[in-house]
């Protein structure tokens, strides 16, 4: 058994696994749920002035028979006051005093943000996270995203919290920006302890095409919302990563954005992310995927030979690199297995249309009956010249480990790009030539 | 007694229900929508069956239609009875991932039902009239398809048919609860929609003389499949409560249920597939016991393994190695006096002496396949040339028979096969026949499904079908084969 505890920023939890703030952290009685089903820790549901919330609220995206596979928002901050909320945190607080629970916080003046960290100390809150992240409802009132899109409002308003802070402050930041590593700097700039990251991303997800009217709809009309859930996944991803390699961030992660499963987590935690959370896979599913979770990294730990979570921490970051400093030299080819083709063809076409027109469709001779168990049937084939080992076709096979990627000596040095320039530049090779 | 109509009702209910809309979803995405399928190339019409899942999937239903209804016209009704184990399905590569097939007879299903119940139109283009007639005897599958076609093209196009409604065996000989007389009625419908003249109870060579049609039109197509159910040939065949399996089928598509009169315990003669819709039915239709008897063993029934299932399943009984000798009673059957068989030598039946026994019956169908029309057609065109099992002889690929102007397919052409079978045939006789009377050959639909796809179905199951058993075998003696080898 793995050491699951994480530690962000002076906030213990004893495993990764956190409730991220959302519907699901909205009361007291979710938190029992949630702790109950074995989640190491809670950011409770963003308080602030109570809100006038909306009926009908979320929309989703459905990809190919799979429900949910993203999910839009335009639900905003708590509807319920104030000391409700902190009256909540203090008692889930008392009965689970090993597990975190973080108060997400939003508001506007100096005085307010001051008073709003006094009252998540008297709680007993191990954290606060500030939401600079809402995209809808709140950036037009001067608050949420409107923040987080302003690095220099953004370091001043966490000044102002860092003034009065006794205990750790997360700063969670907006997706919604060109370069996330400026508002993670100015994070960084106002003295925060940590980042959290993705909140949601701008989104329409459907037109209903019989009433012309985007969903959710509100009666006939419809507002731009927050996405999540499983899409967003790569999106976050490489988010946590560019603040996870940017030495001017320096803070820790914690990674937010799609994570359904054990795997998604280890991989935010292998970007850098120290604690994850989770919301759209509870909304879905309930409280109790943590539990597979838990055993689940659990195993991979532990089949993986390490004894702490912590030893998986990063271990992928300095695997993405830029572009240019890419092997050129570095070559892979498909590789069909006859055995397990079953004859769909859709490697065929999807290079050929696709891709590279490197796919021919021949005869089986020479291997045996031929996919689909029709004899004479023609069969896919590798073009070896003419394959320049994109992946496309290892992705689009519904068989696995049927084609394979292989690796191709080519008997030269490796070459970045950075350096073919200063060769060419040098005179010592010639341009590699263009394609036909 | 009969069981009340309510009951009777229910128990001829679909076997195989129209899928909700969220179950066509699930299964049409199930679909890896491969290129090149070896399905369209199981199909003997050549539908792009990826296509139309697609189409399915996306919730394009009259455009999944429009793909099924392009390559075969009867799409609704070989949603209900293809063999597709053997067929489509049978050649899906989600059996090679050792997984179900795609459900392709039930996905059809959806999309022609639901197009059925649209006022869309099937085909976005129609070739301009070109003047020229052709005539079609008989209003089954074969001549069905061959119209659509030929109507499709730019031909005039008049189905000869005797019977108060067209639609062949489709109509009046296949099982109520796997085809109810709407599908088959929505069918000619569209067909009469496209342009086609149906001329009800006309009987070619009673009513209209053959040479009438063959003088008046640039082309005859017969699709006239074939004749009455085999006689017994025994003693007593004459007594009342011997009936034909397919009238018996007939009468069920014709009258009200309450009103057909059941045995209560009846016997069916052969172990077809029309043997099972026979005695399915009558079981169905409140018989106390239903029982097939043939003279050879389990292994060599004819019937399709699922059709087989499906008797099982309603409790029908089976006696193999029997043959009836003679139909016992007065004025109506009483019971079969009948002999116990074993395979000889030659791997025939043989009877086994001294094995008679005797066994009540108030019901006999007989469901020993149909004859063929040979002898009325030598009469009625007497240069039409048959082969020895006397089917009609004709050029597979065009449907040309001996006789000039003269094309046939289904039944009559290939002895007794599937609807699909006799809608290709049909197909193929009006791509005969238009090459024939225009001097170009028919460029097949585009399916951007296929390889080559400029070629049309070039390749596909129209042209060449493959045959799943015919793939079992290959596949096999490859294998052997190779452990041998």
């Amino acid at each position: 058994m793995a050491d699951l505890s994480c530690n962000l920023a002076g906030i213990h939890s004893p495993n990764p696994f956190w409730v991220a703030s959302g519907p699901p952290a909205n009361t007291a009685y979710q938190c029992h749920r949630a702790f109950e089903a074995g989640w190491g820790g809670l950011v409770w549901k963003t308080i602030g002035e109570p809100i006038v919330n909306v009926s009908s609220r979320y929309s989703s995206l459905d990809l190919y028979g799979n429900r949910m596979v993203g999910l839009n928002n335009i639900e905003l901050i708590s509807d319920r006051s104030i000391e409700t909320n902190f009256r909540e945190i203090k008692e889930c607080k008392k009965r689970w005093p090993q597990r975190a629970i973080i108060a997400s916080l939003m508001a506007d003046t100096r005085e307010n943000w001051h008073e709003m960290m006094q009252r998540s100390l008297d709680s007993g809150a191990d954290g606060v996270e500030l939401n600079f992240g809402c995209p809808h409802g709140m950036c037009e009132r001067g608050m949420g995203s409107a923040v987080g899109q302003n690095p220099d409002v953004m370091e001043k308003i966490v000044g102002w919290v860092m003034e009065v802070a006794q205990i750790p402050v997360i700063v969670k930041l907006t997706p919604n920006v060109a370069d996330i590593t400026r508002p993670a700097r100015a994070a960084k700039k106002g003295g925060a302890n940590a980042i959290s990251l993705i909140n949601t991303i701008n989104s329409i997800t459907q037109v209903n095409l019989d009433t012309m009217c985007a969903e959710p709809s509100v009666g006939g009309r419809s507002a731009h919302g927050g996405y999540c859930g499983p899409a967003v996944k790569p999106i976050a991803l490489n988010m946590v990563h560019s603040c996870a390699m940017d030495p001017e961030v320096g803070l820790p992660i914690s990674g937010i954005g799609g994570i359904s499963n054990w795997k998604d987590a280890a991989e935010f935690i292998a970007l850098g992310s120290t604690s994850v959370q989770v919301c759209t896979a509870i909304m879905h599913y309930g409280f109790r995927i943590v539990e597979d979770m838990i055993d689940g990294l659990n195993d991979f730990l532990d089949a993986k030979g390490m004894k702490s979570v912590n030893d998986l921490r990063g271990l992928a970051v300095q695997s993405v690199q830029k572009w240019e400093t890419l092997d050129l030299h570095y070559k892979r080819m498909a590789r069909i297995d006859y055995d397990k083709c079953i004859g769909c063809n859709l490697c065929y076409i999807a290079c050929e249309d696709g891709a590279h027109q490197a796919i021919a469709m021949v005869s089986p001779n020479g291997q045996g009956l031929g996919p689909g168990r029709l004899p004479g049937k023609s069969i896919p084939k590798i073009k070896e010249e003419a394959c320049v080992g994109c992946n496309l076709c290892a992705l689009v096979c519904p068989v696995e480990k049927c084609i394979t990627m292989v690796d191709i000596s080519t008997g030269l040095d490796p070459m970045s790009w950075e350096e073919y320039q200063v060769r060419l530049a040098s005179g010592k090779m010639k341009a590699i030539p263009a394609h036909d | 007694m009969p069981l009340k109509a309510k009951t009777r009702r229910d128990a001829m209910q679909d076997i195989a229900p129209r899928y909700h809309p969220q179950e066509a979803s699930v299964e049409a995405h199930r679909c890896l929508y491969c290129f090149d399928a070896p399905c369209i190339m199981a199909c003997p019409t050549g539908i792009d069956i990826p296509g139309f899942i697609k189409k399915i999937a996306t919730g394009n239903l009259v455009g999944s239609a429009r793909v099924i209804l392009e390559s075969n016209i009867l799409g609704a009704s070989c949603a209900r009875v293809c063999p597709t184990e053997v067929l489509c399905e049978g050649a899906c590569v989600m059996l090679d991932r050792d997984e179900k097939p795609i459900k392709i007879g039930r996905l059809q299903r959806y999309a022609t039902d639901a197009f059925g119940e649209q006022k869309a139109n099937p085909f976005l283009k129609k070739m301009k009239p070109n003047g020229k007639k052709v005539a079609l005897v008989g209003g089954g599958p074969a001549s069905l398809g061959c119209a659509a076609e030929l109507v499709r093209l730019g031909y005039q196009t008049t189905v000869f048919e005797k019977d108060m409604e067209p639609g062949g065996l489709n109509r009046y000989g296949i099982a109520y609860y796997k085809m109810p007389p709407e599908v088959v009625q929505r069918e000619v419908k569209l067909i009469r929609d496209l342009g086609v003249e149906f001329r009800t109870q006309t009987e070619v060579g009673k009513d209209v003389p053959v040479e009438k049609l063959r003088k008046e039109y640039d082309a005859v197509f017969l699709g006239v499949g074939l004749g009455r159910t085999h006689r017994l040939g025994i003693p007593g065949e004459e007594k009342g409560g011997v009936v034909e399996a397919l009238e018996f089928i007939r009468l069920i598509h014709t009258k009200p249920l309450h009103e057909i009169s059941v045995g209560k315990r009846v016997a069916v003669i052969g172990c077809g597939n029309t043997a099972i819709d026979a005695v399915t039915q009558a079981k169905r239709l409140g018989a106390k016991e239903a029982i097939i008897l043939y003279r050879r063993g389990e292994e060599n029934m004819s019937a399709y393994p699922y059709e087989y299932q499906l008797a099982k399943k309603d409790g029908c009984g089976f006696i193999f190695h029997t043959a009836p000798v003679e139909v016992l009673g007065d004025k109506r059957v009483t019971g079969l006096r009948m002999i116990r068989t074993r395979t000889g030598k030659d791997g025939k039946a043989e009877i086994v002496p001294g094995s008679e026994f005797e066994e009540p019956f108030d019901m006999v169908i007989k469901a020993l396949g149909q004859e063929k029309q040979t002898s009325i057609w030598k009469k009625l065109i007497p240069e039409l040339k048959f082969d020895v099992a006397g089917r009609i002889e004709c050029d597979r690929r065009t449907g040309q028979t001996s006789v000039a102007k003269v094309f046939s397919g289904g039944d009559a052409v290939n002895g007794g096969r599937e609807v699909v079978n006799a809608v290709a045939d049909g197909k193929k006789a009006a791509h005969g026949i238009h090459a024939m009377l225009s001097g170009k050959p028919v460029s097949g639909p585009l399916q951007a499904s296929r390889l080559g796809h400029r070629d049309g179905a070039k390749g596909s199951g129209f042209l060449q079908p493959i045959r799943v058993p015919d793939l079992e075998a290959a596949y096999n003696r490859e294998r052997n084969g190779k452990l041998h080898g």
